[in-house]
């Protein structure tokens, strides 16, 4: 039983190593004085880093998709949040094949949601631009808002909301002061997350934005030059740590928010 | 003035109405968010369904309804081949991620008394990360003046590098296999998490080792995330289209870099509509297959 133990703790941190060596790669050869990312490293250095922040091109893909993140996020998560409320808190008719609908976007490939925005797009008129790719996100981001926000719907008592509406107040104050405080770690763990995986994705984005460059389709574009490698790199491994931190974020909010969320509420 | 008063009465009662009716205040929330997944997906999807009845003609396209497009997809060997293969790269991927995350996840659940949540963190963090630069590291790493290679010349075990590593369907499956491992470990997690510790000791006390105790009791009742992970893993893979790109080389295509070559280069959407579909089709009777024989063994070992 001990040994046993023993073996599974040594698997848990070789698995461990096998998830991060790879990525770690991106920020060992970020700081490698040398064009040929290879063995052995050649020495120290951060102009990678500097070329990567002179670059307009990569500036103006960030700022882009800063702006599709944000906007992605806020309207994935209002929506996630509606819908949410709805299936936790009302018997509403069919509300398993909604949800089983809802998540549909989760089992099917990027490229086959990708191709056919597209071609309504293309049939219906309305010109490609950082717009149409919010719309392609915010189809991907919705199944995870809701995922997030009704798991913390569900986890706390409805009925303080009941006795909010008992005591007086309307359905839009309950909301306000009831509802709100308590779904709050949800909700920014929702925002964090959908701001993520929007910020991360790339097919969708390739078809939908016509001219513009959101940040995956300029490192797409960079890719294919071996000596910009080492600025990429640069930029990776900076993604790297500010996504990491935006989970790390987001998970511990979602997981000891329940504390808050209570006091918020008897606080107001 | 009477008109107005008569309005007011109807919508206060329509309010009272809606007030009371649980359903129609659900669906009034729900309203908003279903216009934009019919709107986003449902009406997209269909569109898609009679593209690949159309024909691409020049610039435009013709109307005429036909199965052209699937005679094509099915009918030609290359696109055939594309087919098995991807779906033999996401079953090779699903079956390896599956496997390797199965001992991790039965350490979290069971090996772990405090910190679980620390190493659930701790394994999602890599999957925030973006894709593109995880898939890209694996380019790094198996290339011919790659992290290996170099490593072991330096070290001076080999004296030409390897060229086997990179550009084949074994590179695609390595790097889907560590790009996909928390959809594995998260379902599986779950569900061994969730079986009641008391049924482990009934094992135990009646006479069971360890060994049977988890091919009796814990892996039968982890069977339904095994089959969430699975299914997680091997349904997006097949339209996995950055992995093939860049580390599959021409022996790793795969039927996403097919569409969207139709798309783009090409210009004939139709067809790409119809390659589209048909590998959906494709994967979902595999799903179906692989899911139906889950059930039937689990249903066999209970």
């Amino acid at each position: 039983m001990r040994r046993s133990r023993i073996g599974l703790s040594l698997y848990a941190v070789a698995y461990l190593a096998f998830l991060y060596v790879p990525v770690l790669f991106l920020p060992l050869f970020s700081f490698n004085n040398s064009v040929f990312i290879a063995f052995p490293l050649n020495g120290f250095t951060t102009q990678w880093y500097g070329q990567m922040l002179a670059d307009s091109a990569m500036l103006h893909a960030l700022r882009n998709s800063l702006e599709v993140g944000a906007i992605t996020a806020a309207v994935s998560t209002l929506l996630g949040l509606l819908a949410a409320k709805a299936l936790t808190r009302y018997r509403v008719p069919g509300g398993g094949a909604v949800l089983a609908f809802t998540s549909l976007p989760l089992f099917i490939p990027d490229i086959v949601l990708g191709i056919s925005l597209l071609i309504l797009l293309n049939l219906a008129g309305v010109p490609l631009s950082l717009v149409t790719v919010i719309a392609g996100h915010c189809l991907i981001c919705i199944p995870f808002a809701i995922t997030v926000l009704m798991s913390r719907l569900d986890g706390f008592d409805k009925s303080l909301e009941e006795a909010s509406l008992d005591l007086g107040e309307n359905g839009w104050m309950t909301f306000w002061r009831v509802t709100f405080p308590l779904a709050l770690p949800g909700i920014i763990s929702s925002l964090l997350l959908t701001f993520i995986v929007s910020f991360d994705e790339f097919l969708i984005a390739y078809f939908l934005a016509g001219s513009e460059a959101t940040l995956p389709i300029y490192i797409w574009g960079q890719l294919r030059f071996p000596y910009k490698l080492p600025a990429v790199l640069a930029l990776g491994a900076l993604i790297l740590v500010a996504s990491a931190i935006l989970v790390v974020i987001a998970e511990w909010v979602r997981n000891h928010g329940i504390k808050d969320g209570k006091r918020a509420v008897v606080g107001a | 003035m009477r008109v107005k008063v008569a309005m007011g009465g109807v919508t206060a009662r329509l309010a009272r109405f809606y007030r009371r009716s649980e359903g129609a205040r659900g669906l009034a929330l729900l309203s908003p968010t279903m216009i934009i997944m019919v709107a986003a997906l449902a009406a997209p999807l269909a569109l898609l369904t009679l593209y690949s009845f159309w024909t691409q003609a020049g610039y435009g396209v013709d109307t005429t309804l036909t199965l052209a497009q699937y005679a094509d997809s099915l009918g030609r060997p290359t696109y055939r081949a594309l087919f098995y293969r991807s779906i033999e790269i996401s079953a090779a991927v699903t079956l390896i991620t599956v496997l390797l995350a199965y001992p991790m996840a039965y350490f979290v659940a069971f090996g772990v008394e405090k910190s679980k949540f620390i190493w659930l963190i701790l394994l999602t963090i890599p999957f925030w990360t973006s894709y593109l630069l995880r898939i890209f590291a694996w380019k790094l790493i198996l290339g011919y003046n790659g992290v290996i290679n170099s490593g072991l010349m330096s070290l001076g075990l080999i004296h030409a590098p390897l060229e086997f590593l990179l550009y084949n369907p074994f590179a695609v499956v390595v790097a889907l296999a560590h790009a996909w491992a928390p959809f594995a470990i998260l379902p599986i997690y779950v569900s061994l998490e969730k079986i009641d510790r008391s049924l482990l000791e009934a094992a135990s006390d009646l006479g069971d080792g360890p060994v049977r105790r988890f091919l009796r009791v814990t892996l039968p009742l982890s069977l339904p995330g095994v089959i969430g992970a699975a299914v997680l893993i091997f349904v997006p893979t097949t339209g996995d289209y950055v992995t093939p790109a860049l580390v599959g080389g021409s022996g790793g295509v795969m039927i996403a870099n097919v569409i969207e070559e139709q798309f783009d280069k090409v210009g004939n959407w139709p067809l790409g509509a119809a390659l589209a579909i048909a590998s959906m089709a494709a994967v979902g009777i595999a799903t179906l297959l692989f899911t139906g024989a889950m059930r039937a063994a689990a249903r066999r070992i209970h």
